[in-house]
């Protein structure tokens, strides 16, 4: 396949849902062209369809109009194509941890013995040394995490897609589980697309930042973010950052105002 | 701190600075001082010799009530010949066959009635459109009281044990099929997601996630089914039936030999007992097992 084909390619997706109140138009036509081995994040009020964006790239949701390509083959409407790591951790309390991370690799016939074997050294060396045969109800929220996203890596697959992975997590956690994901980054070498709320942590990690507007879901804009790597915390206070931070928020905060005054004409 | 303002304070400084009267027109009558009461536990002997000493106790007053004449022993019998007709009754050899027949129905019927149960439960994961046409008549069965379906079940399958089997499936199956049927409901969709995002077949989903996910509901009603078993079982054999604990009953109530209903009743509760504790060590191996 041709190199210059981009990793994942989202092709005019749109999606209207058949809703008992009628028909409910989720997404305008969306296009994404994402290059292997980028982080990019999709930012955006909850309900401008996100995570319906990730269904359709994983598969579990056929799109109404348009297509999903991977290495410029299609893939609409096929599973097991991408990593997908959900909105919630959905560790299954009855398999320890090292278990529920081999789940990828199990469902693809990996045999348990290799499967474990593969598993536990990644355990070790990202964070969860000790944590292998617990279950995930003796876990805390970030050791969660990590477990499902490395159950998410361990998939095995070139493109993973991240649904605000550290949503629920305290800010001091979320910090440290931020510089974890991009260590991981780096020495996987994926192509990650990341949806997150907050607009710091989507500039910090990210080579690009897609914003998305609502009603119906689109994007608004796609704003690179230049800044060099490895990049340092204090980068975050960077004239560079602010600057880029303060463009997303102001979109943000247009298109919200926009929505508003919708809403109130409606 | 000092309490110089005139507006009617409630504070407890207030209070302490104000004098009695003004304390009394702003609250009612002073509390009076309660403490959280306690409760010493007893030791775990003195527990049990009043535990036996209240059985010998009332097992004697039956005795002596009896032999007074203040309990009709015709009606009521008195523990002596209780005792007398228990020896007769385990001396006989009637008692083996007799706990052995119910046993194996109970046993049998719970076994069957709770997997097959089970199985029907869980197979309403597999297809909406099969779950939406069939759970209606497993909720009509589950509101037919099943107890009054024994007679004809008796007459299709015989007076023999596979009639009581029969009953005691009945009982348990539908309880079973609920249940195993409610934990497939509880079933979080993104749980789904996550296996088929991972490219997982539906028989992968189904013995990965949904099984594992459904038992703590399939072990729970393990208890209560032993006991409609037994149950279902015991109807039967007031049916018809040539052996059996339940039998042993009706046929010594039938004769007014009141001792033998007593011996019966009460071998039949020492044998719920141990199955009833049998299932539970089961049931708690298996929550082991599962981890939930
Ligand atoms: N299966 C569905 N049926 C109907 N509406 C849906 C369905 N899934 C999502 N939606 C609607 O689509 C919109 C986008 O949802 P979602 O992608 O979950 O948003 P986000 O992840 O950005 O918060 C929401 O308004 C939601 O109510
Ligand atoms: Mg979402």
């Amino acid at each position: 396949m041709s190199s210059l084909a981009p990793k994942l390619c989202v092709a005019d997706v749109s999606m209207t849902f058949q809703t008992p109140t009628g028909a409910f138009h989720a997404l305008a036509p969306i296009t994404l062209s994402i290059p292997q081995g980028r982080f990019v994040s999709l930012i955006g009020p909850s309900g401008c369809g996100k995570t319906t964006i990730f269904n359709i790239i994983a598969g579990l949701l056929e799109p109404t109009g348009g297509r999903v390509l991977i290495d410029g083959i299609d893939a609409t409407g096929t599973i097991g194509r991408v990593g997908y790591m959900l909105q919630k951790d959905l560790l299954l309390p009855w398999r320890t941890v090292l278990d529920n991370v081999i789940l990828g690799m199990e469902i693809q016939h990996v045999p348990l013995r290799a499967a474990r074997e593969r598993a536990l050294p990644l355990l070790h060396r990202y964070g969860l040394a000790g944590f292998e045969y617990l279950y995930p109800n003796a876990l805390s929220g970030g050791m969660r995490q990590r477990a499902a996203l490395l159950r998410t890596l361990l998939f095995d697959t070139d493109v993973i897609l991240l649904d605000e992975p550290f949503g629920a997590l305290d800010a001091q956690t979320k910090l440290r589980m931020q510089e974890w994901l991009l260590q991981l980054w780096s020495d996987f070498n994926k192509t990650v697309l990341f949806v997150t709320h907050d607009v710091e942590e989507a500039i910090y990690l990210s080579d690009e930042v897609h914003v998305m507007g609502t009603r119906p879901g689109r994007i608004i804009a796609n704003i690179p973010v230049p800044l060099a790597r490895p990049r340092i915390r204090g980068s975050v206070l960077t004239g560079e950052f602010l600057a880029i931070k303060e463009r997303c928020l102001e979109l943000l905060h247009l298109e919200g105002t926009a929505s508003e005054q919708i809403n109130e004409a409606a | 701190m000092a309490v110089q303002d005139t507006s009617p304070s409630v504070g407890p400084m207030a209070s302490l600075d104000r004098g009695q009267a003004s304390v009394q027109s702003a609250r009612p009558a002073a509390k009076p001082v309660r403490r959280l009461p306690v409760q010493k536990d007893w030791r775990a002997w003195a527990l049990i010799s009043a535990q036996i000493g209240i059985l010998i106790g009332g097992l004697s007053l039956w005795e002596i009530g009896a032999r007074a004449g203040w309990i009709d022993a015709f009606f009521w019998s008195q523990p002596s010949a209780i005792a007398q007709t228990m020896a007769i009754f385990f001396g006989s050899g009637d008692a083996w066959t007799d706990i052995s027949f119910t046993f194996r129905s109970t046993i049998f019927g719970f076994l069957i009635g709770t997997t097959a149960g089970s199985l029907l439960g869980l197979s309403f994961w597999w297809s909406r459109n099969y779950a939406a046409i069939v759970q209606p008549y497993v909720i009509c069965l589950e509101s037919i009281p099943k107890l009054a379906l024994a007679p004809l079940i008796i007459l299709v399958f015989g007076i023999g044990l596979l009639s009581k089997v029969a009953v005691a499936t009945a009982l348990t199956l539908v309880v079973s099929t609920l249940t195993a049927n409610a934990g497939v409901k509880a079933l979080d969709p993104d749980g789904e997601k996550l296996f088929y995002s991972l490219g997982a077949s539906r028989l992968q989903v189904f013995r990965k996630l949904v099984v594992p996910f459904c038992l703590p509901w399939i072990i729970s009603v393990l208890r209560v089914n032993i006991g409609l078993a037994l149950t279902g079982a015991i109807v039967g054999e007031f049916i018809a039936s040539q052996h059996g604990l339940g039998r042993a009953i009706l046929y010594a109530g039938q004769t007014y030999d009141i001792a033998l209903v007593w011996v019966a009743v009460l071998v039949l509760s020492t044998l719920a007992m141990v199955m009833y504790a049998t299932v539970s060590w089961v049931e708690s191996m298996l929550r082991k097992g599962v981890r939930q």
